[in-house]
C-alpha cells in the first residue's frame, strides 16, 4: 500500500475522497486510519517540498501515526468514535497547538511551543481527528496570498506561479492538493473564503461566536473567526460541527444551540430550492472584476434558479464603506494585539547582550521579528487610535460598521441569503501585488461585509474561469446564526454541478510541479 | 537617569498654616484596592498575595498568544457593593476597554480598565474628623481594572528600572481584580487637607473592611494611595497646577505627604517658581517627596472598547438585592454601639484600638451582657492573646462559647475565678464550657450543708483565729474563708463562705 502509492507521487485514491467517506471506510474497518494518515503523509512528502506548494510549516508524523493508531484500536474494540473519527486535519498555525510549534508564520514567534490548546485543537483531538500538522499563513493572518509568511509563500495547486489566496493559503492549498481532507481556517476579512475561491475549495466563516476563539493568536477579536476548510459541504459541516459550540473560555462566544449545519448540508444535497429567496449583491460586480469570474458566478446562480429558488438583486450600498473601514478597525485591535510580542516572555529576542535597555530590546526585538505588512498595519492602528485620530479614523470606521450591519438587515428582510463572487479575480501571479498593498487588499473586497456584521458566510466552488482555467468561488451569505441556510444552498448547488458535463477535476494534477521532478 | 533627591533643599517647608494664609489647597485622592475575590479577574488562578514568584499564572494572566479573559463574577459584585456603599449610581451599561502601553510587568502590553466608562460613579462619602464632625468628600468613580505585575529591579541606585542591572518579574498579581476609587476635588479643607486626606483613607478603610471585599492592607499593597495636590491663590478659582505622589502606604504617610506636598509647592510658588505637573515618589523615612522620571512624551494610551469582553449590564434586580445587604457603615455601628452600651468615648477607643469590636458584638449578639463581654475580651482574652503570640481572633474560643460562660458565671455555677479556667479549658481544646465545667469538675459547690461542715471543720483547725472573730475581729474571716475555698478547690461561693464564717461566730 505505502510502497505502491509512494510509486505514484502520493497519489494513493485514499487522498481524494472525503473526509466523510473515510470515516465511512475507517469506522467499517475497511481501511485503517493509519494507512488513510500514512497516504497523506506521503502526499505531503511527495509534492510540499522545495519548489512544491508548501503548505505545511510543520508536520507531526508520529504523532499523527500514533493518534491514527489510537482510533484504529477504539474502532477494533467496538466502541462508538465520532463521525470523524480516524481521519486527519490540518490546522492553521495561529492555533494553539501543545505538540507541535505555533508560529503565526511570523519570525518573532519562531519555535514557539504553546503549554495550552486551543479550544478548537482539543475539540478535533476528542473527537479523534488526526492533526497532520501546522499550515502557512501571512504573518498573523495579515494578507491575502500568503505571501507575507516568514516561512516562505504557499504556491497554489493549480498553479504553482501563482498564489492560493490568504491569509489562510496553507489549510485551503492542503485541502486542494489532497495532503488533507479537511483544515481548520481563521477568517477576519475573507481567509478561509478567499484561499477557498482561488483554490477550488469550499471554505466557511461561521457567524461570529459561534466557534471559539480560545487559542486562536488574535489578529482582530472582533472580525476574528476559525472555520472549516474542505472539498465538499457536507465534510466542511461534518467538521465544522466538531469544533462549534458555546466555550465558556470564550466570553464572545455563543451561548446556545449551534445551528444544524450537517442535517442543511444533507438536504440541500436533494437539490430543491423552492422558495428560497437568494440575493445579488449589485456592489459586487462590474469594474475590477475578472470576466470569467464574473461568468462563472453568473452561471451559478442561474444552477440557483433552475434549482427553484427565486433570485432578486439587492443593493447594499454601505458596503462600499467596509474595506477603509475593515482596514482601520482591524489594524487599530491588532495594535494592541500584538503589543504583547516584546521579547520579555516568549519568542523572539533581540539585542540581549547586558548593554541595552529593556526598551531597547523590545524595541529591536520588534523591528526584526515583524515583517513590512504587520509592521504597516500596527502603524495604521496606533495612528487610528491616538488621541487625535480615533473620532476621525477609529470612531468613523464604527460608525460605517453599524451602516453595514443595517444594510445586512434589511436585505435579509427580503431574501434568504445573498449572494457574490467570493472575491474578484481568480489566483493571482505570485508577487503580482506585493508591492501595490491595496491591490492585495481588493482580495477581500466581497468577503469583509460578512466580518465586519458578524454574519455566516461561505464559497462554494463555482468552476473554473473560461479566460484561465483557474477556480471561482460563489460566496453565500446568511443571517448570523442561520449558517444552516448558506450550507443548504452550497449542498444544492455543489450536487447540481457535480453532475454536470464540465464538473472538471476535484484535485489539481500539480502538473507544473511533476513537469519539475 | 534619575538624580537622587536631597531631602528637604529643594524647598524650605512652610507649615501648613503659614501655607493656607495665602493658598487655598486642593486634592485628589486615587485610591486602588485589591479584591479579595479567591481568583483573578479574568482566570481562574489564585489571588494569593505571598506566594512563590510565578506559581500562580496561566495562559490568561501571562497574556500568551490566543488566551482570552473572562470575567470574574464576584468582583463585579465587589465593585457594585463599594458603589453602593459610596452612594453611587449603578449604570445600567459599562464595559472595559484597553489601556495601551509598553511595560514589560504588564504582560499584554495593555491593561484591561474601565477607565472611561466605571460600572459605578457620582457617590460621597461622609467622613467623621477627629473633632466628631464629618466632612463630604465627593466621589467622581469607581472602576475596575487588572492588576499588573511586579517588577524587581537589581542593581542601580534607585530601585527602578532605568539604571537597574537586571529585573526580575513575577507575574502572580498580574490579572488581580483591583478597585480604583477617585474623589472629586476636594475643595475649602484649607489647614485640615492633610487630616481630610488621612480620614477619607482611613474611612474608606473600614467601608471596605466592612463590605468584607479587600483586606485592605496598605503595608501589602492590597490598598494604595495616589494623592494629587495643587494650591490656587486665596479666593482664586482657578485650580493650580498639580502633582500626583505614589508610594504613599500608612495612613499617616497620606497625611504626611499632603502636608509635604502643600509645604513645597507654597515653597516653590512664593519663591517665584512654577510647579511641574509630575509624579512624585513619597519617602517614608524622610517624609518627603522626590520627582519620578519626567515623561518624555506624553502618554496616549490609546483607549478603545475591549473586544474580548461583552457589556456589563448588571440587572436592577440584582443591585437591589445587594444593596438591601450592605452593612451599616462602620463609624454608625460604633456610635449606636457606644449608645447602647453606654461606653464612654475612651472605653469604645480601646475596643476597637484592641480589634475587640467585632468580638465583643458577637458575645452580645450571643446573650452576654456587654460589660461582662467587653470585660472578658479586653482583659483576660487579651492576655491570653498576647501570650500565645496570637490575634484575638486567633483565640480557639468563639464569641458563642465565651457568652455561654458567662451565662454560667450569672446563674452562679461558676465563680469567675472557675470561669477563667473554663476558659482555659476551652483555649486548651477541651470542648465546650459545658464539657469543661464537667470534665475538670469545676461547679460551684452550693449544697449548704457541706458548705457548712466544711466552714466548722476550718474553724475546729483555727482555733485562735476563731476566738478572734468571736471578739469581734470580722477581718479575721478572712483566714478561715481562704482555708474553706482551699478546701474546696476554689468551687464555692466566697461571699457565702463569708456569711456562714460569721453566722457560725455570733
Ligand atoms: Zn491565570
Amino acid at each position: 500500500m505505502s510502497e505502491a502509492s509512494a510509486a505514484t507521487g502520493g497519489q494513493s485514491e485514499l487522498i481524494s475522497l472525503d473526509a466523510g467517506e473515510l470515516a465511512r471506510r475507517i469506522h467499517a474497518r475497511e481501511v485503517s486510519s493509519v494507512e488513510v494518515t500514512r497516504a497523506h503523509l506521503e502526499r505531503i512528502e511527495a509534492v510540499d517540498g522545495p519548489g512544491g506548494v508548501h503548505a505545511f510549516l510543520h508536520v507531526d508524523a508520529e504523532g499523527a501515526l500514533a493518534a491514527a493508531e489510537a482510533v484504529d484500536r477504539a474502532v477494533a474494540e467496538g466502541g462508538p468514535v465520532s463521525p470523524l473519527a480516524g481521519v486527519p486535519v490540518a490546522v492553521k498555525d495561529n492555533m494553539t497547538t501543545t505538540d507541535m510549534p505555533t508560529t503565526c508564520a511570523s519570525a518573532i514567534l519562531d519555535g514557539w511551543r504553546p503549554p495550552y490548546d486551543a479550544t478548537v485543537v482539543a475539540r478535533l483531538r476528542a473527537a479523534g481527528l488526526i492533526p497532520l500538522g501546522k499550515t502557512n499563513l501571512d504573518e498573523f493572518a495579515m494578507g491575502s496570498s500568503t505571501e507575507n509568511s516568514a516561512f516562505g509563500t504557499t504556491r497554489n495547486p493549480w498553479d504553482l506561479a501563482r498564489i492560493p489566496g490568504g491569509s489562510g493559503g496553507g489549510s485551503s492549498a492542503a485541502v486542494a492538493a489532497g495532503e488533507a481532507p479537511l483544515a481548520l481556517g481563521s477568517d477576519t476579512g475573507g481567509s478561509i473564503r478567499q484561499p477557498g475561491a482561488v483554490t477550488g475549495t469550499v471554505g466557511v466563516k461561521p457567524t461570529y461566536g459561534t466557534v471559539s476563539r480560545y487559542g486562536l493568536v488574535a489578529f482582530s477579536s472582533s472580525l476574528d473567526q476559525i472555520g472549516p476548510c474542505a472539498r465538499s459541504v457536507l465534510d466542511a459541516a461534518l467538521l465544522h460541527e466538531v469544533i462549534g459550540g458555546h466555550d465558556p473560555r470564550d466570553q464572545t462566544s455563543v451561548d446556545g444551540p449551534l445551528p444544524p449545519v450537517v442535517e442543511a448540508a444533507l438536504a440541500g444535497a436533494r437539490g430543491d430550492l423552492a422558495g428560497v429567496r437568494v440575493g445579488i449583491v449589485t456592489q459586487f460586480s462590474g469594474e475590477g472584476y475578472q470576466p470569467g469570474v464574473l461568468a462563472a458566478f453568473t452561471d451559478a446562480v442561474r444552477v440557483l434558479g433552475e434549482l427553484g429558488a427565486d433570485v432578486v438583486e439587492v443593493s447594499c450600498p454601505s458596503f462600499s464603506y467596509a474595506l477603509p473601514a475593515y482596514y482601520l478597525i482591524a489594524p487599530s485591535e491588532a495594535s494592541s494585539n500584538l503589543a504583547r510580542f516584546d521579547a520579555m516572555r516568549y519568542g523572539l529576542r533581540v539585542g540581549d547582550d547586558g548593554s541595552q535597555s529593556t526598551d531597547e530590546v523590545m524595541s529591536q526585538t520588534r523591528e526584526k521579528g515583524f515583517g513590512a505588512e504587520v509592521k504597516r498595519r500596527i502603524m495604521i492602528g496606533t495612528h487610528a487610535l491616538s488621541a487625535g485620530s480615533y473620532d476621525a479614523l477609529y470612531g468613523k470606521a464604527l460608525k460605517a460598521r453599524t451602516l453595514i450591519v443595517r444594510d445586512f438587515t434589511a436585505a435579509f428582510e427580503t431574501c434568504d441569503v445573498l449572494v457574490s463572487p467570493t472575491t474578484p479575480t481568480t489566483a493571482f501571479p505570485i508577487g503580482e501585488r506585493t508591492d501595490d498593498p491595496l491591490a492585495m487588499y481588493l482580495a477581500d473586497l466581497c468577503t469583509i461585509p460578512s466580518n465586519l456584521a458578524g454574519n455566516a458566510a461561505l464559497s462554494v466552488p463555482c468552476g473554473l474561469a473560461a479566460d484561465d482555467q483557474l477556480p471561482v468561488g460563489m460566496q453565500i451569505m446568511a443571517p448570523a446564526l442561520a449558517d444552516d441556510r448558506a450550507y443548504r444552498v452550497a449542498a444544492a448547488y455543489e450536487t447540481a454541478r457535480a453532475s454536470a458535463s464540465d464538473a472538471g477535476p476535484r484535485i489539481p494534477e500539480l502538473r507544473a510541479l511533476e513537469g519539475s521532478r | 537617569m534619575t538624580a537622587v533627591s536631597t531631602p528637604g533643599v529643594e524647598s524650605a517647608p512652610y507649615t501648613v498654616e503659614e501655607v493656607c494664609e495665602q493658598f487655598d489647597p486642593v486634592m485628589g485622592l486615587e485610591v486602588h484596592v485589591e479584591l479579595n475575590t479567591e481568583t483573578k479577574m479574568f482566570c481562574g488562578c489564585a489571588n494569593a498575595f505571598g506566594a512563590e514568584p510565578n506559581t500562580h499564572v496561566c495562559p490568561v494572566c501571562l497574556g500568551l498568544p490566543g488566551s482570552l479573559p473572562r470575567l470574574n463574577g464576584t468582583a463585579v459584585e465587589s465593585a457594585i457593593k463599594i458603589g453602593l456603599a459610596l452612594n453611587c449610581q449603578v449604570r445600567e451599561r459599562s464595559g472595559f476597554a484597553r489601556k495601551n502601553y509598553f511595560y514589560p510587568d504588564m504582560p499584554k502590553n495593555f491593561q484591561i480598565s474601565q477607565y472611561e466608562d466605571p460600572i459605578v460613579f457620582d457617590g460621597y462619602l461622609d467622613v467623621p474628623l477627629d473633632d466628631g464632625t464629618t466632612w463630604r468628600v465627593e466621589i467622581e468613580r469607581a472602576h475596575m481594572e487588572e492588576d499588573t505585575g511586579k517588577s524587581l529591579h537589581v542593581g542601580g541606585a534607585t530601585g527602578r528600572i532605568h539604571g537597574a542591572d537586571y529585573s526580575l518579574l513575577d507575574y502572580n498579581r498580574s490579572g488581580v481584580p483591583l478597585i480604583e476609587i477617585v474623589t472629586k476635588p476636594i475643595i475649602g479643607a484649607g489647614v485640615r487637607a492633610p487630616e481630610v486626606a488621612r480620614a477619607y483613607v482611613t474611612a474608606l478603610r473600614d467601608v471596605l473592611r466592612g463590605l468584607g471585599v479587600s483586606d485592605v492592607r496598605m503595608d501589602q499593597g492590597s490598598m494604595r494611595c495616589d494623592a494629587n495636590v495643587s494650591l490656587m491663590p486665596k479666593g482664586a478659582t482657578e485650580f493650580g497646577t498639580r502633582t500626583e505622589t505614589k508610594n504613599v502606604n500608612s495612613l499617616r504617610s497620606v497625611e504626611r505627604a499632603v502636608r509635604y506636598e502643600m509645604g513645597r509647592h507654597a515653597g516653590v510658588l512664593l519663591s517665584g517658581g512654577t510647579i511641574r505637573q509630575e509624579t512624585r515618589h513619597f519617602d517614608e523615612q524622610s517624609g518627603t517627596t522626590s520627582p519620578g522620571r519626567p515623561k518624555e512624551t506624553f502618554a496616549d494610551y490609546r483607549f478603545f472598547p475591549e473586544p474580548d469582553l461583552p457589556p456589563l449590564e448588571p440587572s436592577r434586580d440584582w443591585v437591589e438585592t445587594l444593596r438591601a445587604a450592605l452593612p451599616e457603615r462602620p463609624w454608625e455601628r460604633r456610635a449606636r454601639i457606644q449608645t447602647d452600651w453606654g461606653l464612654s468615648d475612651e472605653e469604645l477607643r480601646d475596643l476597637v484600638n484592641a480589634d475587640a469590636l467585632d468580638l465583643v458584638a458577637d458575645t452580645v449578639d450571643a446573650g452576654a451582657p456587654p460589660e461582662a463581654a467587653r470585660s472578658w475580651w479586653v482583659s483576660y482574652l487579651s492576655q491570653q492573646a498576647n501570650a500565645a503570640g496570637v490575634a484575638l481572633t486567633g483565640l480557639a474560643i468563639t464569641p458563642a462559647q465565651l457568652a455561654r460562660v458567662i451565662a454560667l458565671v450569672e446563674e452562679g455555677t461558676l465563680t469567675n475565678k472557675l470561669a477563667r479556667q473554663v476558659v482555659d479549658g476551652v483555649l486548651a481544646g477541651e470542648g465546650e464550657p459545658d464539657d469543661v465545667v464537667t470534665g475538670r469538675g469545676l461547679a460551684v459547690v452550693s449544697d449548704e450543708s457541706a458548705l457548712a461542715a466544711a466552714v466548722d471543720e476550718a474553724l475546729a483547725a483555727q482555733p485562735a483565729v476563731a476566738e478572734k472573730i468571736r471578739a469581734g475581729k470580722t477581718k479575721a474571716a478572712g483566714a478561715i474563708v481562704g482555708a474553706v475555698m482551699k478546701a474546696t478547690r476554689g468551687q464555692a461561693d466566697a461571699a457565702r463562705v463569708q456569711e456562714l464564717v460569721l453566722e457560725r461566730c455570733q
